[in-house]
């Protein structure tokens, strides 16, 4: 049995490594995908007063730290039983768009867009944001790096500081949005719905008038057909910030539709001993390994997870590029609603359609009059209850769930009567995905390993890109400026010996 | 030095966010000075340079390393060795690195309860059979392994010698670019570098001192939890009874938190000479209460203070937030009940 490791390919919390081993025929047995780090939020959170939570977590990823601090806010307001204000709402939903704009911006160019742009091919040291910008041109580079730039403004502006924000408190922001402020969001929200519509008009001649790139994304090697998660409105819509969490089956149907409070009802997580992080599954339907299908439990929370399970965008524009997608990539209308869509790397298309959204979403409400209201801070105090004592009923209880880029984020507190945590869970948006991101890796492997035979050229990429479409957090890690993540693969004889040695780019 | 004369760079993370590198991406196009100005020869962010690179280069080959995330498991302590080995100066960088940041609030608390509270007793988790990540485990296919998961959070320096600290979660860029223009410039012979073992990109003076709230040299006769009150805006937190590490804190981050009416944390780390971030704050808090009458026994004048000082919720997961792993409480009791931290200083590694 051969051993290929490909180490590191870090960060999600922490690094990340991939084993494929091969079988006497020289094909690939298994592959596994290990994260060799642990850091621990749900116990050492224990013993700290649940209003720090949204200033704590937020340092459980410093790429999507507003996704946390709004998870932690939003289960602030459940376990204080405090209803926020809809100013609140809106000024809290305005800084998570921002958010959106900037995360989804910086994955399409700098993270999974090279692959596309540059070209699946292109030599490594060109796939990368620099290579993007000689590809499209420095005009376009430049716009780039100013939505970056303006929308991380306004983060820091509403949210406090640029990483790690910390404006969210039970049932409020500590500050409110200035008549100032609000005209420079209006600009900036404008310019960003302009932004994402080039985008889409960008991947649309560069991708889509591509007949090799439409052929990949179109391929069985990137196609799962699993259940789909997302958060949706009272419409069945999209939403980011707040809404029900809607399943949908391999074939679209709907599966289940539940308040969040209920995840652990409808979400389990499967443990195994080689790695730190859990595997989480859809409880009714079960645990059945890594394989996708009906009968397996195994679920994907993505940007095309969020389509898929909506009945469409809540703006005008962003409906418009939803309904073209579907449409070019075949999908047909079943109950009046898109069939699913299970082409792994139509997620970046999918969140093109997300970026204008959340674009659209951000000018609606620096628009709104109520945007500027002066008392988003309120005075709240815990609900009387009886003692903490891990039952049911007793202790004060919370559950925050956002839509994190990355998949659905859930934070649910248990306090005693003094708002003193005694219990935490989270489950992350990268988290849901690792099932599938394991799967895809193996097909991925599967299809560019056969008897022995190593495909070196593109072997790694191939792979890379196989999960790079989740936009895992250490996708950021792995692909980013001049851009290339760090492969390296090593193939094992039975005796433990390397014999032989690929890397991805060694000058 | 490279052979085009450029010094070479390296970044790496060890058990960290990210927040860092994205902090080092928000200094925006001044990256490019940094690719032009330096040679990168590691950096997993940013470039694809491998373990296996880094183990081949010899020693002293980086003239820049900033080192970011605290050492966590056994692999993060290998590549704290392995890169002090291969690093001409070597930065502590950000507050992981330089004192073990909120992840270190995990020394409060133990192993076992952590691995129980993750993978055996979260709501979620379905593990009838209870199975606990393994360093070695042996699979149909072979044997995987995975890092060794500490009991312990250590910076940076309580594993190889550190030349120099940037203090922040994460440190804000204008004070990145600041430190690279000076070692650019030193490098350059245009400069010196500060002097060996320096906290650098940071202020001199507490974050009051550059917090442009007032203070009314008020007292307070207790203290409020966040949601407890509204505050006044521009007026001094602390003052109001609101918890801010303001006093006992380094500056640098031009006082971000409390403009926003949320009290500071202390991710700047500890003042220039103090060595306890939380003994400082408690110094500090002592001058904002308001106790005792004149001609008051010293016993009730105590238990006065002791009052109002216990309307602080998490006193040690408050004060030293940030600086736990160098804090001198050192670890909680391994006795199973993580989660009761209290100001005395317990047994246990």
């Amino acid at each position: 049995m051969k051993k290929i490791s490909i180490d590191p390919i870090t960060r999600l919390e922490g690094h990340g490594r991939i084993d494929i081993f091969l079988n006497d025929e020289g094909d690939v047995a298994n592959a596994y995908f290990v994260i060799p780090e642990l850091r621990g939020f749900e116990q050492f959170c224990v013993g700290r007063p649940a209003e720090e939570m949204p200033r704590l977590t937020n340092r459980i990823c410093g790429v999507c730290p507003e996704a946390h601090h709004m998870a932690a806010t939003k289960a602030l307001d459940d376990l204080f039983k405090v209803e926020p204000s809809s100013a609140v709402k809106k000024v809290r939903e305005l800084f998570y768009m921002a958010f959106y704009v900037t995360d989804h911006t910086t994955h399409f160019y700098a993270l999974g867009g090279p692959d596309f742009v540059v070209g699946p091919d292109a030599p490594p040291a060109e796939r990368n944001i620099l290579g993007v910008i000689h590809k499209v041109g420095v005009d376009i580079g430049k716009q780039v790096i100013d939505t970056r730039r303006r929308n991380h403004d306004i983060i820091k502006k509403l949210g406090g500081r640029g990483v790690h924000p910390v404006a969210g408190i039970p049932g409020g922001w500590s500050q409110a949005v200035t008549p100032d402020l609000q005209k420079e969001i209006e600009e900036a929200a404008r310019q960003n719905v302009e932004f994402a519509l080039f985008s889409l008009e960008l991947f649309a001649k560069i991708v889509l008038e591509n007949k090799e790139y439409v052929d990949m994304v179109l391929s069985d090697a990137y196609t799962h057909r699993t259940y789909y998660m997302g958060l949706v409105d009272a419409n069945n819509q999209v939403n980011f910030y707040d809404g029900v969490v809607r399943v949908v089956d391999p074939e679209g149907k709907e599966f289940v539709r539940y308040d969040p409070r209920d995840y652990p009802q409808h979400v389990a997580e499967r443990v195994e001993p080689w790695t730190y992080l859990k595997f989480p599954y859809l409880k009714q339907v079960g645990w059945k390994g890594f394989v996708d299908g009906k009968e397996s439990g195994v679920y994907c929370a993505t940007p095309l997870s969020r389509l898929n399970v909506s009945d469409g965008m809540p703006t005008p524009k962003a409906q418009e590029a939803y309904e073209k997608m579907y449409e070019t990539l075949g999908s047909k209308k079943v109950n009046g609603r898109y069939a699913p869509v299970h082409f792994r790397l139509a997620t970046h298309w999918a969140r093109l359609v997300e970026l204008l959204f959340a674009a659209e979403r951000m000018l609606e409400l620096a628009q709104d009059p109520e945007i500027t209201d002066p008392n988003v801070r309120p005075v709240v105090k815990p609900p009387a209850v009886a003692p903490f004592r891990d039952i049911p009923g007793e202790g004060l209880e919370g559950v925050g769930c956002v839509e994190a880029p990355r998949g659905t984020l859930t934070h649910h507190y248990w306090a005693d009567e003094q708002a003193i945590l005694k219990k935490v869970n989270l489950i992350v948006g990268t988290t849901n995905n690792y099932a599938p991101m394991a799967m895809s890796i193996k097909k991925a492997a599967q299809s560019l390993i056969k008897k022995g035979q190593v495909i070196s050229n593109g072997l790694l990429n191939r792979i890379e890109m196989a999960f790079r479409n989740y936009d895992p957090c250490f996708s950021c890690a792995t692909h980013s400026l001049p851009g290339q993540m760090p492969l390296e693969v090593n193939i094992y004889n039975a005796r433990g010996e390397v014999v032989e040695k690929l890397s991805q780019f060694v000058e | 030095m490279s052979d085009n004369g450029k010094p070479r760079f390296g970044m790496y993370w060890a058990s960290s966010c990210g927040g860092c590198e994205i902090s080092v991406l928000n200094i925006h196009d001044k990256l490019l000075v940094v690719d032009e100005v330096f040679d990168v020869v590691f950096w997993p962010c940013a470039a694809d340079f491998k373990y296996e690179d880094v183990r081949g280069y010899p020693d002293g080959y980086i003239d820049l390393c900033l080192f970011n995330g605290a050492i966590r498991n056994t692999e993060n302590e290998e590549m704290a060795r392995l890169l002090r080995r291969k690093s001409k100066v070597l930065v502590a960088f950000g507050s992981c690195a330089y004192e073990g940041c909120i992840p270190a609030l995990s020394n409060l608390t133990s192993k076992a309860d952590t691995l129980q509270a993750v993978y055996l007793n979260s709501p979620s988790t379905e593990n009838p059979s209870g199975i606990l990540p393994q360093p070695r485990t042996s699979v149909p296919e072979g044997e995987l392994e995975i890092p060794e998961f500490y009991h312990t959070v250590k910076s940076l320096g309580q594993v190889v010698p550190v030349d120099y600290t940037i203090p922040g979660c994460p440190p804000e860029p204008h004070q990145i670019w600041a430190v690279l223009e000076t070692v650019v410039a030193a490098l350059k012979g245009q400069a010196d570098l500060p002097p060996a073992g320096s906290i650098i990109g940071a202020g001199q003076t507490a974050v009051c001192e550059e917090c442009p709230l007032t203070k009314n040299e008020k007292t307070v006769r207790r203290f409020y939890r966040p949601w407890e009150v509204k505050p006044e805006p521009g007026l001094c937190l602390l003052e109001q009874g609101l918890v801010c590490m303001g006093p006992a804190t380094r500056g640098g981050c031009g006082a971000l938190c409390p403009q926003v009416g949320m009290g500071c944390r202390g991710c700047y780390g500890p003042l220039d000479g103090v060595e306890d971030q939380g003994a400082r704050m408690l110094t500090a808090l002592a001058s904002v209460v308001e106790a005792g009458r004149p001609g008051m026994d010293e016993h009730t004048l105590e238990k006065e203070i002791e009052a109002v000082m216990d309307t602080i919720a998490d006193p040690a997961g408050t004060f030293y937030r940030f600086s736990m792993a160098h804090s001198i409480l050192k670890r909680a009791r391994v006795n199973g009940n993580g989660g009761k931290p209290g100001l005395q200083s317990g047994s246990g590694e």
